[in-house]
């Protein structure tokens, strides 16, 4: 049983990342903890990870604000070589 | 008399829904020259087979549709021609140790991350910059996870991949960035 329960520290941190979108399951999550008792580089992992996550949704935000367009000469060298292959 | 009409938008396609297709593929490839390729193909493609457009659904998703394929296709490109070596690990892949940090890659402590973690452009520039260090593949899929938030089961669909594998290429993504912020933000 315990077996399965041991995990090494790129399954611990895979599960970690998971778990930053909140989409890991329990039973990882055990495995995770248990992993993190006997791994003091994966505890570290877990903390900058969840920094990291905040500097993500930051720039997320950041992101997401901003509406791309196409410049208008763009369009018209598009409309051009359209009206071509019609 | 659905292809009537559609023959007449053609010429409005581009005022359309230019704008629309371009903010749609930058936020998954986030290459200003590549959506504009992607979106000109996609206006061809619609274009070449707008006798097949049988009014069930807009125009608009008509159109995502041909685009949504298109970005596959380069998904799929991008997926294949770069191999395994441009990959980075931070793992020993085999041996007894398998699984255990390279002792290179181990997270070191950040020393000085109070006085770092204040949000401010040089962070962003930082950030952008280390996750285009990334490979294109893992860098589209940890954009489309993380900055753009899509739904895991959308992202899946999209690229047609599987879950486990989603979360394989975030996790290699994650632990790149990680390494890239203590190099270059952290403890620099």
């Amino acid at each position: 049983m315990f077996k399965t329960l041991k995990i090494t520290c790129d399954q611990a941190t895979t599960i970690c990342d998971k778990n930053q979108y909140g989409e890991a399951s329990i039973k990882e999550l055990i495995k995770l903890n248990i992993h993190l008792i006997i791994c003091r580089i994966c505890i570290r992992y877990s903390k900058q990870n969840v920094t990291l996550s905040n500097f993500y949704k930051g720039y997320s935000k950041n992101c997401k604000g901003i509406a791309h367009c196409m410049s208008v000469e763009d369009k018209e060298a598009l409309k051009a070589s359209l009206a071509q292959n019609k | 008399m659905t292809e009537q009409k559609n023959i007449l938008n053609i010429n409005k396609w581009i005022d359309n829904y230019a704008d629309y297709l371009y903010n749609y593929t930058i936020s998954r490839v986030n290459n200003s020259d590549l959506a504009k390729d992607l979106v000109q193909e996609t206006f061809f493609s619609g274009l070449k087979s707008a006798k097949n457009f049988q009014g069930k659904a807009t125009e608009r998703t008509w159109l995502v549709s041909i685009l949504k394929r298109k970005i596959i296709d380069y998904y799929r490109k991008i997926n294949s021609k770069k191999g395994k070596a441009e990959v980075r690990m931070n793992f020993y892949d085999d041996g007894e140790n398998e699984g255990n940090w390279l002792e290179e890659r181990v997270p070191q402590s950040w020393d000085n991350a109070s006085e770092k973690n204040i949000e401010n452009e040089e962070l962003k520039n930082q950030l952008e910059a280390c996750i285009n260090k990334l490979p294109e593949k893992y860098a589209m899929v940890f954009r489309m996870k993380t900055v753009q938030e899509f739904e895991t089961e959308e992202i899946c669909k999209e690229l047609g991949i599987t879950s486990s594998n989603l979360w394989v290429m975030i996790h290699r993504a994650r632990t790149q960035l990680r390494k890239c912020m203590e190099d270059n933000w952290f403890n620099n």
